[in-house]
C-alpha cells in the first residue's frame, strides 16, 4: 500500500511541477505547430501524397513527433534534477527503484499525453474527422508511444551526468528518430538503406499506425503496429527499472 | 541492541585519495555524536556511506541494527537525512515538500497533518508554507530542509552541517530542537560540523576527523581534561621555565616571544602559587581550555581561518601550532 503511495507522491510532484510551467506546454507545442503550418502548409497547397495534402497527410508523423520530443526530454529533465541536487531526496528515501521508475513514467506520460490531445483538438480544426473509436484508438497509440519513449528519455537520464548532454541526445538520438520514422514520406518506395532504418525506428509503428487509424492509410496492418509498438514499449520499461537500479 | 551504528573498518577511496580510512566507530542508542573536522575530513562522507548513498570501498557498518550493504532498505526506512546542499523541490511549496516526503517515508495518513504542523512551527514557516520554495531566502531553506529529516521521526538521524548559512537565533533554536528531540523520541543523531559551539553545545561525545580517520573520540568535557587543562598567560620580565617544573598540576610550560604560557590543571585554585614562582608580571591572562584548543592539540592546526579576535591567544594557539 505504502508503494503504491510513493509512486503517487512521484506522480504528483510530476503534474504539480508541470501544472505551474505552462510556458513549457506553449513552447514545447510551438515546433509541432510549425511544422503543420509553416511546412505542410506551405507545401500543402502543391504536394499531396498517397491523394492527401501533404499537410494533412505529414498530421499523424507530427503527432507522433510532438509525443516524441515532449516523453524524451520528460526522461532528460533527471539529469538537470541531479544537478540541483533534489534527485538525491528521492534517491535516498525508502522507495524501491523500480516504484520510483514507475512514478515517474506515469508523471511522464501524463505530460506528454496532455500535449499530444492539444495536437489532437489541433488536428480537428484541420478537417481531419474522427469519431468516438477512432479517438479511443488514436490515444491508445498515443499511450503506447509515450510509455516506451518515456522510458528511453528515463534510462539516458540515469545515464547522462550533464545537463549540457541534453543537446547530444537531441542531435543523436530524437532528430534521428523522428526522420527515419517516416513522419513526414510514405514508407514505399523508399531505398534499401532508408527502408531499413525506418523499420528498425520503434517511432515508425506509431507514425504507421496513427496515419492508418486517422486517414485510413498505412503500411502496415495495424495490429502489427500496435505488437511492434508494445514491444518497443515493453522492452524499455524492463531496461528502465534496470537502469534505474544501476543509478547512483 | 544497545548501538544505533557500528562501523567495521568502514573505508572510501577514490583512487588514490582515501577519503574515509578504516573507520571504526560505534554510536550508542540516543546519543548525540558529533563528527568535527575541517573541510575535506571525510565527514560528508562518512554520512554518505551511513545513509546509502556512497558504498563503501571496504568494509560495512550496521545502522540500526541492519547492514548498509546487503539491507541498505531497512536501512533507509530507519533513518532521516539533512543534506549539506539544500535538496528541497524550488518548483513546490514548502509544505508539498513535507507532504511528499511524508508519503515517501510513509507517515500513516491520520497523523500526517500534525507532523507537519509541529515540524513547521518548529522551524517557523508555518507562515511561509504555502509559498514556493523559490521564494525562500536561503535560511528559510535550510529550516524547511530540517523539518523535512525530521517530519517521518527516523530513529537515526543524520545532519550534515544542520545550522550552516543560519543566523546565530534560528541556529539557538535548532539547537534546542534537536537536543529535545533526541531525548524525547530517543533518537540517535549524528551530526558533522566545523562549528566548535555546536559540537559543545549539542554532542554527548565528539569525534575529531582529519584525513579520513578519527583521531580522537570522547566526551567534551573529556577532550578538554585530555590536553592538560587551562591556559595560563603571564608577561613577565624574566621568563623561566624551570621555577615550574615541580608543580605537578604544571602540564606545560613554553616560551613564545616575550610570553610565558602555561597549561595548568585547574588553574583557578593554583592562580596564586604561579604568581609566587614567576614574579611580577606585567599582564597576566587564565582562560579555559575550549574546543579549539582540543582540536588544535590533536590535528595540528585549526579548524578555520583565524577571525582576528583575541590577539594574545590568537599568538598562543599559533604557538601551538608550531610545535
Amino acid at each position: 500500500m505504502s508503494t503504491w503511495e510513493a509512486i503517487y507522491g512521484i506522480w504528483l510532484r510530476e503534474v504539480k511541477v508541470f501544472s505551474r510551467e505552462r510556458s513549457r506546454i506553449i513552447t514545447s507545442l510551438f515546433t509541432p505547430l510549425l511544422w503543420i503550418f509553416g511546412f505542410g502548409g506551405g507545401l500543402g497547397p502543391n504536394v499531396s501524397v498517397k491523394e492527401f495534402n501533404y499537410q494533412i497527410f505529414i498530421y499523424p508523423g507530427i503527432l507522433a513527433m510532438s509525443i516524441l520530443f515532449n516523453s524524451v526530454f520528460f526522461g532528460v529533465y533527471i539529469v538537470w534534477d541531479r544537478k540541483i541536487d533534489i534527485l538525491k531526496e528521492i534517491l535516498v528515501a525508502p522507495i524501491s527503484r523500480t516504484a520510483i521508475f514507475v512514478g515517474k513514467i506515469l508523471g511522464g506520460t501524463t505530460d506528454s499525453m496532455i500535449q499530444g490531445t492539444i495536437m489532437l483538438l489541433i488536428g480537428g480544426l484541420l478537417g481531419i474527422s474522427f469519431g468516438f473509436g477512432t479517438t479511443i484508438l488514436v490515444l491508445l497509440f498515443m499511450l503506447i508511444l509515450t510509455v516506451g519513449l518515456v522510458s528511453v528519455g528515463l534510462i539516458l537520464g540515469s545515464v547522462l551526468t550533464s545537463p549540457e548532454s541534453f543537446g547530444s541526445v537531441v542531435s543523436f538520438l530524437v532528430f534521428p528518430l523522428f526522420f527515419f520514422s517516416g513522419a513526414l514520406y510514405p514508407l514505399e518506395n523508399l531505398p534499401p538503406w532508408l527502408t531499413f532504418l525506418t523499420y528498425i525506428d520503434p517511432v515508425t509503428y506509431g507514425v504507421d499506425g496513427m496515419r492508418g487509424i486517422l486517414l485510413g492509410t498505412s503500411r502496415f496492418p495495424i495490429l502489427l503496429n500496435f505488437s511492434a509498438l508494445a514491444a518497443f514499449a515493453l522492452v524499455m520499461i524492463w531496461a528502465g527499472t534496470f537502469a534505474f537500479k544501476r543509478m547512483q | 541492541m544497545a548501538l544505533a551504528i557500528e562501523t567495521r573498518d568502514l573505508t572510501k577511496r577514490y583512487g588514490e585519495l582515501v577519503a574515509v580510512d578504516r573507520l571504526n566507530l560505534a554510536v550508542e542508542r540516543g546519543e548525540i555524536l558529533g563528527l568535527l573536522g575541517p573541510n575535506g575530513a571525510g565527514k560528508t562522507t562518512v554520512i554518505s556511506m551511513l545513509s546509502t548513498i556512497l558504498k563503501p570501498t571496504e568494509g560495512t557498518a550496521k545502522v540500526n541494527g541492519f547492514d548498509i550493504i546487503s539491507h541498505p532498505d531497512d536501512v533507509r526506512k530507519s533513518i532521516g537525512i539533512v543534506f549539506q546542499e539544500p535538496s528541497v523541490d524550488d518548483e513546490l511549496t514548502g509544505l508539498e515538500n513535507l507532504q511528499l516526503h511524508s508519503m515517501w517515508y510513509g507517515v500513516p495518513k491520520a497523523i500526517r497533518h500534525d507532523r507537519i504542523s509541529e515540524v513547521l512551527t518548529l522551524v517557523g514557516l508555518e507562515d511561509r508554507k504555502n509559498s514556493l520554495v523559490k521564494t525562500y531566502s536561503g535560511g528559510m531553506r535550510r529550516r524547511l530542509e530540517l523539518a523535512r529529516g525530521l517530519v517521518h521521526h527516523p530513529k537515526v538521524l543524520f545532519l550534515d552541517e544542520p545550522t550552516l548559512g543560519l543566523d546565530p537565533q534560528t541556529r539557538d533554536q535548532i539547537w534546542k530542537y534537536i537536543a529535545d528531540l533526541a531525548q524525547k523520541e530517543d533518537m540517535t543523531i549524528v551530526l558533522t560540523t566545523h562549528y566548535m559551539e555546536e559540537a559543545e553545545e549539542l554532542c554527548d561525545r565528539i569525534a575529531i576527523i582529519d584525513q579520513g580517520k578519527i583521531v580522537v573520540l570522547d566526551t567534551v568535557e573529556a577532550l578538554k581534561k585530555s590536553i592538560g587543562g587551562d591556559f595560563v598567560c603571564l608577561k613577565i620580565a624574566r621568563p623561566d621555565i624551570a621555577v615550574f617544573a615541580s608543580l605537578s598540576y604544571v602540564k606545560r610550560a613554553e616560551i613564545d616571544d616575550d610570553m610565558l604560557v602555561l597549561t595548568v590543571e585547574n588553574a583557578n585554585e593554583h592562580l596564586q602559587e604561579i604568581l609566587d614562582r614567576a614574579g611580577k608580571a606585567e599582564y597576566i591572562a587564565i582562560r579555559p581550555a575550549s574546543l579549539n584548543d582540543v582540536f588544535l592539540h590533536f590535528t595540528g592546526r585549526e579548524i578555520r581561518p583565524e577571525t582576528g579576535e583575541g590577539g594574545i591567544f590568537q599568538r598562543i594557539m599559533r604557538a601551538e601550532a608550531r610545535r
